[in-house]
């Protein structure tokens, strides 16, 4: 079928991890694209008002007026070219201009084995958007990779949000370094940094409280922790990683490209693709910041999280068999 | 949040405002401005058709009147199409029920609805003076149920302790019961959050809903959601009779159409705005005061209103009797006024809320920032009670100091002095007989077109 987790080391529940992602994508693509499926068993000529049609059905998908404007460009050209005779020829020219949009973005985050220790991962992102519930997976993803990972609970201003994280710590066993609530965020993850380093630890991921981007004292805040991590020791592998709730609108743009301004985000999660939502604003964000897509989130238990690929994800909202 | 919006429709109708009447084809160009204006704002596609199709026909059906441009019709009808989607009336809870009135939330994950049960509890408490009780029946995500025990206690509501190996059903009926026996007048009930396709999850909210008979079921929206918000909302509507929507993180940045999907999809009132991440960050929503600022008008009610319930009326009346006497405006004065600003959110806040802003760009406004305030209040503060009370006192060696206190140079003492010198000026003006109105109406004379205070 279709090559899911080809560059992942889990290679066992493989066929697990592929029905998982199907199924989880396929609630998005029976809302989204059953119209466009629909379109396709009529038989309908191929014509303007059809791409008006799937126009429409792109802006649905969150995909943002400009980005569609690009894909439903390419659409047009190929048909003056006289090259859509039929529907085959209509979708698969879609669906490839799509995965086109995306592939640059199709990088997984691999842990290397030849860099200092500890690998760092710092979470971040606006309120909601499902920061900690993804540290809880990608410990899990993490751990089945055979490395060890410690957890620092650097969201210290939410109500119980240590308490959270430390639920995540004792489901995966592995250590949560925390302070009392409304600590120092950047203190809790240098503490966390240096328990890892004494025990030899070969990741850190790091929660931070759930900010808006439009706050300048609180964005403050996220530069300073980064700062703090190139003074622990400034040969430490960073990922900054960025969690978008999949059903945000354009303004998940906004975020990527103000949250990349005051720390360099290195990588992009996109949740909650459970639903309905369709998380096609990370087509503007690919073209317009070009973030590696790293994880996508689906569904609630700690297996629910997937390496982010492009081929997959626009097959399977297109839902072509192949 | 819905600057972007209202910069996209500024524009579409400065473009209009050469054309000499209203035409199939001008309506079209700007129609189409405003649809990419609405879809870039997220509002869903199918309400921006709706709404297009409803502005159309009632600007060509009209006949221009001489007194009014052709683009002054069409933003008329915008506007107007505008507070018609997002309900015309300022509607509040249903508080009006035999007590203990019952709320419940419910929404998607991470819309923010633990949050929101503690800003509903304090307002309800501090607006109307009732005793409030809040239980959480989210056993599935971890520590939630803590996360709202800490909310309650940090702002002195009721909490009914509940524990994740209960059954939500159960903990709904004992707090319920709970309530009544300590004569609560309203209880708030915090749900987990569930995607609208989980049709188990859904099945339970309609469980809970029975058992409570809520006086109140508020659908929880994040103000940031795509497309999505009308699937989402759509599914919550037919699940559970609500009553209300509330409307989370607005003092984002996002374009916030998914308010008026979600209105019009569900045909609920939106009842109040979160505007920040503390406690008393709850306002109530007014449909004309968002249609006018989407429009490029400003949100001056609600600055006003914020003016009056941040301001503090004895200090104020203090002053004005102060400066009516004709004794000084000194520095202690200028300290509190800076102090109030701040507690009312800030300049930015503020500014916001004027007409016009959408105009100017973000860059120009990120320069307005309330470091310079803050800078103002430590110099004002690292002075002696005498050089406060008369500042003429402070010479180059106190400037030196004030300057090392404060963690500023010379030149930025300076510069308040100059600026607290006009601003004296200005006050002793305003002593004067008819003063405060030869001001107003100097002031006037730069407020927007269009805008009569």
């Amino acid at each position: 079928m279709f090559g899911l987790n080809k560059n992942s080391t889990t290679e066992e529940n493989q066929t697990g991890m592929l029905a998982r992602l199907r199924q989880g994508l396929a609630k998005t693509r029976s809302k989204l694209f059953s119209g466009i499926e629909s379109l396709i068993g009529t038989k309908r000529a191929i014509d303007p008002a059809l791409l008006e049609e799937i126009e429409a059905r792109l802006l649905m998908a969150d995909i943002g007026v400009a980005a569609t404007a690009r894909i439903i460009e390419a659409l047009s050209s190929a048909m003056r070219r006289h090259e859509l005779n039929d529907m085959d020829q209509l979708l698969d020219t879609l669906k490839a201009r799509m995965v086109e949009l995306l592939e640059p973005v199709t990088r997984p985050l691999l842990i290397p084995d030849d860099t200092a220790k500890p690998f760092v991962i710092l979470v971040i992102g606006v309120n909601g958007s499902g920061k900690t519930t993804t540290i809880g997976k990608m410990t899990s993803y993490f751990q089945d990779q055979g490395h060890s990972v410690l957890l620092a609970a650097g969201d210290t201003f939410r109500a119980a949000a240590i308490e959270q994280i430390q639920h995540w710590g004792e489901t995966t066993r592995v250590p949560v370094i925390a302070q009392q609530s409304g600590a120092d965020s950047a203190a809790v993850i240098f503490d966390a940094l240096q328990s890892a380093r004494a025990h030899a630890i070969d990741l850190v991921i790091a929660d931070t409280a759930g900010r808006l981007h439009n706050k300048n004292n609180l964005m403050q805040e996220l530069s300073k922790i980064r700062r703090i991590i190139t003074k622990f020791d400034p040969s430490l592998p960073v990922e900054v990683l960025l969690v978008l709730d999949a059903g945000t609108g354009q303004n998940a743009l906004s975020q990527a490209q103000q949250f990349n301004e005051v720390i360099n985000i290195t990588g992009l999660v996109l949740t909650k693709l459970d639903g309905t939502a369709r998380g096609g604003v990370v087509f503007s964000i690919a073209h317009t910041l070009n973030i590696p897509i790293r994880f996508i989130g689906v569904g609630e238990k700690l297996q629910d999280l997937r390496p982010f690929q492009a081929e997959d994800f626009v097959t399977a909202l297109l839902d072509i068999r192949e | 949040m819905f600057d972007n919006l209202t910069g996209r429709l500024s524009q579409v109708i400065r473009e209009l405002r050469g054309q000499a009447r209203l035409t199939e084809d001008n309506i079209a160009a700007a129609l189409r401005e405003v649809r990419m204006a609405l879809l870039e704002a997220d509002v869903a596609l199918p309400v921006v058709r709706d709404f297009i199709e409803h502005v159309r026909l009632r600007s060509l059906g009209e006949e221009i009147k001489t007194s009014l441009s052709p683009g002054q019709v069409l933003i008329r009808n915008v506007r107007d199409e505008l507070i018609a989607l997002m309900g015309a009336a300022n509607v509040t809870l249903n508080l009006n029920t035999p007590p203990p009135a019952v709320i419940l939330m419910a929404g998607l994950q991470g819309a923010g609805k633990t949050t929101t049960v503690a800003k509903l509890g304090n307002w309800l408490k501090q607006q109307h003076h009732k005793k409030v009780m809040t239980v959480s029946c989210d056993v599935y995500r971890p520590a939630a149920i803590e996360q709202l025990r800490l909310l309650a206690h940090a702002n002195g509501l009721e909490f009914f302790s509940s524990s994740a190996n209960q059954a939500p059903v159960d903990i709904v009926t004992a707090a319920l019961g709970q309530a009544r026996k300590q004569f609560m007048d309203v209880l708030i009930v915090d749900s987990a959050g569930r995607l609208h396709i989980d049709a188990d999850m859904m099945a339970e909210i309609r469980q809970l809903h029975d058992i409570l008979q809520p006086s109140d079921t508020l659908f929880i929206v994040d103000s940031m959601q795509g497309q999505d918000a009308v699937n989402s909302a759509q599914a919550f509507a037919t699940a559970l009779p609500l009553t209300g929507v509330i409307l989370t993180k607005t003092d984002g940045d996002a374009r916030g159409g998914a308010a008026l999907s979600v209105r019009q999809v569900t045909g609920k009132p939106i009842i109040f705005m979160g505007m920040g991440e503390k406690v008393d960050a709850l306002v109530p929503f007014h449909p004309e005061r968002v249609a006018s600022r989407i429009l490029g008008m400003g949100d001056v009610l609600s600055l006003i209103e914020v003016v009056e319930q941040k301001t503090d009326l004895q200090q104020a009346e203090k002053l004005a009797k102060k400066i009516k006497k004709g004794s000084g405006f000194d520095l202690v004065d200028f300290r509190e006024q800076l102090r109030q600003m701040q507690n009312m959110g800030g300049l930015n806040s503020l500014l916001d809320k004027l007409p016009g802003m959408g105009q100017i760009p973000a860059a120009a406004m990120n320069q307005v920032n309330d470091r310079e305030l803050i800078k103002l209040g430590a110099m004002i503060d690292s002075m002696t009670e005498r050089e406060r009370r008369f500042p003429d006192v402070i010479n180059g060696s106190r400037k030196k100091r004030i300057a090392t206190g404060s963690g500023t140079q010379v030149q930025d003492i300076n510069r308040l002095l100059k600026q607290f010198k006009q601003m004296q000026k200005m006050m002793k003006r305003m002593s004067k007989k008819g003063g405060l109105a030869n001001m107003m109406r100097g002031l006037s004379g730069n407020l927007p077109r269009g805008y009569r205070p």
